[in-house]
């Protein structure tokens, strides 16, 4: 019967546990190989600016010099170009989303 | 009687995004629908000569937040023609996996919006719960839920190995088993049989006259679907298109669910046929020379021509998208029909207007 179609349906989930979750008092569950939030490691960059060369926002800079990789967040698109060329894994990307970015300021690691 | 014209959109509470339509109206009845388009126009065919082309990959996916991943592939499959790049079989299955994932997803969304702009909310949040775990699929498997990054110019970025893959087709089944739960419901329910029924009819020879595609045009009896070309792994896999010859929004829906199942079929099948091997090769050199490169997204055919000068970026770009050639079509069905259907008859050739106006 056509008219009983969405009532099965209806009735299945009305006794079933929502499938939506109570973010943000319950945090979302991080699916692993997701692009979440790029993790820089200080101890194994060379500084090699590739990364920054590579970026295609220009998120990235990097000063050899002072030993200083930088990131804006806003600008990041979080593509895994810098990940996929970094010689020394120094860039790595967690599933976890992280906290948002609301400001424009550059993030600095290194010196 | 008198004209009025009502403007309808670029804000609309049924429009997922701006296309502005002035209607004509007598009394209740539609006597002209003029089109507008241009609202969110980003001149990323011009970016080309900005971006180089390995770079370009990115813009082209970030063309529609929907069928993103078959944009970056149409590009990549037209680079790859112009410099000769041998793609390894591995990654052409890969791409059409997560080609197939896109069209589930965007078939799920439409239905969720068709549903939404019935007047049937319930349904729209069944559509979209399922719509979630296909978007979750994607997420573990390439990183993204809707920009899915996976696609490079010489093959794919990331790989499905076993244990993923048998993940995957328990997923597919749930979601099968979803589905046959829920489509039954937007094709034997009375209340959007009334709605879609007889709505917006194009006969066989119109919808091939006004140059439409994808679904519109497979729902009005023309079997025509861009996977019969054979691109990726679809030489391999035999695609039938699904067909019906209502040519109402009735059929257009029919089509969409029935390819709902086609493709959790496809993927199975890709995933059980798919060669062990290579994902990617290094590309060296820069294009040169001219391609048209045609793909099925879920909303229909796109063209992509290309032309390259041997320079690291391409001359010209020209994007043609399944929106733009079925619009004519929308314009048509608006003609004679009641103000209250417009909602579902410019939802019925499932309008992607960030695609369309690039």
């Amino acid at each position: 019967m056509p008219y009983f179609k969405m009532t099965r349906v209806a009735l299945k989930w009305a006794v079933s546990k929502p499938v939506t979750t109570r973010y943000p008092f319950e945090p979302r569950v991080a699916i692993p190989g997701s692009r979440g939030l790029l993790e820089f490691a200080k101890a194994t960059c060379v500084y090699c600016t590739v990364c920054a060369k590579k970026c295609p926002t220009g998120a990235i800079v990097v000063h050899r010099s002072q030993k200083r990789w930088t990131i804006d967040r806003l600008l990041c698109i979080s593509c895994g170009y810098c990940v996929e060329v970094c010689p020394k894994k120094s860039l790595v990307f967690t599933p976890a989303h992280g906290v948002p970015s609301v400001t424009k300021d550059r993030e600095y690691h290194g010196a | 009687m008198a004209r009025t014209i009502i403007p309808f959109g670029p804000q609309h509470p049924v429009l997922p995004e701006p296309v502005h339509l002035d209607l004509v109206v007598e009394d209740e009845r539609v006597v002209e629908a003029r089109p507008s388009i241009g609202f969110i126009h980003r001149g990323l065919e011009k970016l080309v000569e900005k971006k180089d082309f390995v770079e370009f990959v990115y813009v082209a996916e970030r063309i529609c937040g929907i069928c993103s991943f078959i944009h970056g592939q149409t590009y990549c499959q037209g680079i790859e023609a112009m410099m000769n790049i041998p793609v390894p079989p591995r990654a052409l299955y890969l791409r059409t996996i997560w080609g197939e994932l896109s069209r589930l997803h965007s078939h799920l969304l439409w239905l969720g919006l068709m549903a939404d702009a019935v007047g049937f909310e319930s349904l729209f949040m069944h559509s979209w719960r399922v719509r979630e775990k296909v978007l979750n699929i994607i997420e573990a498997t390439t990183g993204g839920r809707v920009i899915f990054g996976s696609c490079k110019v010489g093959g794919v970025r990331r790989d499905i190995g076993s244990e993923a893959a048998a993940k995957m087709l328990a997923d597919l089944d749930d979601i099968e088993r979803d589905l046959s739960e829920l489509t039954p419901v937007f094709l034997a329910d009375r209340s959007i049989k009334d709605r879609l029924c007889d709505v917006g009819v194009l006969s066989r020879e119109e919808a091939y006259d006004l140059g439409c595609v994808g679904p519109t045009l497979r729902a009005s009896g023309v079997a025509q679907d861009m996977r019969q070309l054979g691109y990726a792994a679809f030489k391999d896999l035999e695609v039938r298109p699904v067909t019906r010859t209502g040519g109402d929004s009735f059929a257009r829906c029919a089509v969409r669910c029935e390819e709902l199942f086609q493709s959790i079929d496809l993927i199975r099948r890709a995933l059980a046929k798919m060669p062990a091997g290579e994902i990617a090769v290094k590309v060296s050199g820069t294009p040169n020379g001219e391609y048209v490169a045609r793909t099925e997204q879920p909303r229909g055919e796109v063209v992509y021509q290309l032309k390259a000068n041997g320079t690291k970026n391409l001359q010209r770009l020209r994007i043609r998208t399944p929106t733009f050639a079925n619009l004519p079509a929308v314009v048509k069905v608006l003609r004679g029909c009641e103000l209250a259907d417009v909602p579902v008859l410019v939802l019925t050739i499932d309008p992607c207007i960030s695609c369309t106006e690039r």
